[in-house]
């Protein structure tokens, strides 16, 4: 055992001198390694960056968050022939209702639609959406910096009135203070019944600045009252001429309570919505957890898809590694014959080379981590994206980097292994 | 320590065959130097290459201090070469970019009869070597660092740092001045007199083949002349 160590370690002394002899080569050699390994690195952090970030801001919702939509989860509202795939403002109540699910604080129902808003000459597209005085207890980011928030009266009286998102307002109103102006708001033509009008609102209020929280910025965004949304800008009926929503936001008293609610919430809409034992639900519940393995999915599959497009540049590094493999055993044919002349065996000579293969791909690996890790730190400097170096994706990069030395190398060190000491002598 | 009973060797060169050898029988003893002569194509390549177990024949027997060399396989003749043989080649065959010490360390890195040499026993070895060359200032000298001569010591110190028993020199004044040929051929005189080593030596040159205690001349694969001096 002992002597098998020395032996290895007597060839990886033999592999280093062997590249020490000729710097340069060794050096551009490595260069493709290193920048498939860099790109590997560097596109993967980007990608692990992608995913932390994205689950912080889901984490900042609140595990004790419900969100309830419409359509089998997953699909989109898409559903058989005959069957409504609506969540309907009478389900949002139903909720609503302590009898019905009843360690639920609090129900904000939600409807809305990307439509243009305007004031005087600006003009921004944005999401206005339809909400309930319930909304800033579902999302705790919610602060109210200038006026008030929508409330009940606005509700009930289907009143003409908005509060703008932090941004919006800027874009909209500049400098000055919008409580009390009046915005219009662009009812989108749908399909064969659209007029394409506009409904005029006085600004209530103005949202203080949220760092993001759940899906859409509500720094972006225009809220107004859900009875509002529903009948006087965006067409709020479904097939039946029932008044729908677009999601219900439920807020459990508790983290612990949260699958309760949720069952609750199933069995409610299950038999609201004449759903056969049988049959699949036509609309969904998620918890956070759920979002939570629904984004890693996502990210998963793009940091992977990433890191397979860089794979591509490593494999192209391997092969730069076999072609100079090649040139150098076709170079040192002489010095080959000379080491099987004084007693290199055919096993000897095929370590030598290959070790070299593998020796030139993993220090490119791990120069190309050390690339990788610094393009990943120079994309955080742009603040545009975050980038997490993960131990996985570094295992990765050494394990894939002296694979491809393996691979590559044998052909070339076989090559070498198999000359006649003889004619290899002989040269020229 | 060399017998070498009606060896042929026979070479196929795509449909042709080339009979190097064509049934050549030579004793060389222990302590000897034997220089094999003849013209280029005669088979004394083809001889040495034998002997110095870098190729088998192709029948006839071969022994070697008694142990027949024809059936052994690509690795025991590595080993054989490793321990009993040491090489010095025209064009002396050093490593580029290496020092004289390296160069001369190099055959104790295949060594494998039992343990390894440790290696700062080889650099010990290597070193004792190289002074016995007098390149003793020259250790750490890469080969465009010195001068022909200097290179062909650097290799006779590879060639025997192993103790071997048999020196192969295959026309090892063929690319030196008479100055360095004359240097080269005193140091192997005196390895071969105070050492008792066995030198088989290839050469064209009457001049250097003379310097021999016994010259075989070989024409067409075959002996046709030996001469003890």
């Amino acid at each position: 055992m002992i002597a098998w160590i020395a032996d290895l370690l007597e060839n990886v002394r033999v592999a280093l001198d062997g590249l020490l002899a000729n710097k340069m080569r060794s050096t551009l050699t490595m260069l493709g390694v290193i920048i498939g390994v860099g790109a590997v690195i560097a596109l993967m952090s980007i990608g692990e960056g992608a995913q932390a970030s994205i689950t912080e801001q889901i984490n900042s919702i609140g595990s004790n968050l419900i969100f309830v939509g419409a359509g089998a989860r997953g699909m989109g509202p898409v559903q058989e022939a005959g069957g409504s795939a609506s969540l309907t403002y009478e389900d949002a109540l139903a909720i609503a209702d302590p009898r019905n699910v009843p360690d639920a604080v609090a129900v904000a129902p939600e409807f809305g639609q990307n439509t243009q808003v305007i004031f005087g000459d600006e003009n921004i597209n944005v999401s206005v959406t339809g909400v309930t005085p319930e909304y800033p207890l579902a999302y705790s980011g919610i602060e109210v910096a200038n006026g008030r928030f929508i409330e009940d009266k606005d509700v009930d009286g289907r009143g003409n009135v908005a509060v703008l998102g932090y941004q919006s307002a800027i874009d909209l109103f500049g400098g000055f203070d919008p409580v009390g102006q009046k915005i219009k708001v662009a009812m989108p033509s749908t399909g064969n019944g659209g007029n394409g009008g506009k409904v005029s609102l006085t600004v209530v209020g103005v949202l203080a600045e949220q760092a993001g929280s759940g899906m859409s910025d509500p720094n972006d965004e225009v809220f107004i009252p859900i009875s509002t949304a529903q009948t006087k800008i965006f067409n709020g009926r479904d097939a039946r001429g029932e008044i729908i929503v677009s999601s219900v936001s439920v807020v459990a008293a508790s983290e612990e309570q949260a699958d309760a609610v949720v069952d609750a919430i199933t069995a409610l809409l299950r038999g609201r919505h004449d759903i056969a034992p049988n049959e699949d639900d036509d609309f969904f519940v998620m918890e956070q957890a759920d979002m939570l393995e629904m984004v890693g999915q996502i990210t998963g599959i793009m940091t992977a898809f990433l890191g397979a497009i860089a794979g591509i540049s490593l494999l192209v590094g391997g092969i730069g590694i076999m072609n100079i493999m090649l040139v150098s055993v076709t170079e040192r044919t002489r010095e080959i014959g000379l080491r099987k002349a004084v007693g290199a065996r055919k096993g000897d000579i095929l370590i030598q080379f290959l070790l070299e293969a593998v020796a030139l791909s993993v220090l490119g690996g791990l120069l190309g981590i050390l690339l990788g890790m610094g393009l990943g730190k120079l994309v955080d400097l742009t603040g545009l994206m975050s980038s997490v170096v993960t131990l996985d994706s570094v295992l990765l990069a050494v394990g894939f980097s002296a694979a491809v030395g393996l691979f590559f190398g044998i052909y070339p060190a076989n090559q070498a292994a198999r000359l006649n000491p003889i004619e290899a002598l002989r040269y020229e | 320590m060399i017998e070498i009973e009606d060896v042929t060797k026979v070479y196929q060169m795509g449909e042709v065959q080339v009979h190097a050898l064509c049934g050549v029988s030579l004793e060389i003893d222990q302590g000897e130097w034997v220089a094999i002569m003849g013209p280029s194509g005669s088979g004394k390549s083809t001889l040495m290459h034998i002997i110095g177990c870098l190729d088998t024949p192709t029948a006839g027997v071969y022994r070697l201090d008694g142990v027949e060399v024809g059936g052994m396989d690509e690795n025991q003749l590595a080993a054989i070469r490793n321990r009993q043989i040491g090489f010095v080649f025209q064009t002396f065959n050093l490593l580029a970019r290496t020092s004289a010490l390296k160069q001369v360390m190099l055959p104790m890195q295949y060594t494998r009869n039992g343990a390894r040499i440790p290696l700062t026993e080889r650099e010990r070895r290597a070193r004792e070597a190289l002074e016995m060359v007098g390149l003793g200032d020259r250790m750490d000298h890469h080969p465009t660092e010195l001068s022909g001569g200097q290179q062909q010591r650097v290799a006779i110190a590879r060639a025997l740092v192993n103790g071997p028993d048999i020196i192969m020199a295959d026309e090892p004044t063929g690319n030196l001045d008479s100055t360095s040929g004359a240097e080269v051929m005193e140091i192997l005189q005196r390895l071969h007199k105070e050492h008792g080593i066995t030198v088989v030596m290839v050469t064209h040159d009457e001049e250097i083949g003379a310097q021999a205690e016994r010259i075989v001349r070989l024409r067409d694969g075959l002996i046709v002349d030996e001469v003890k001096q």
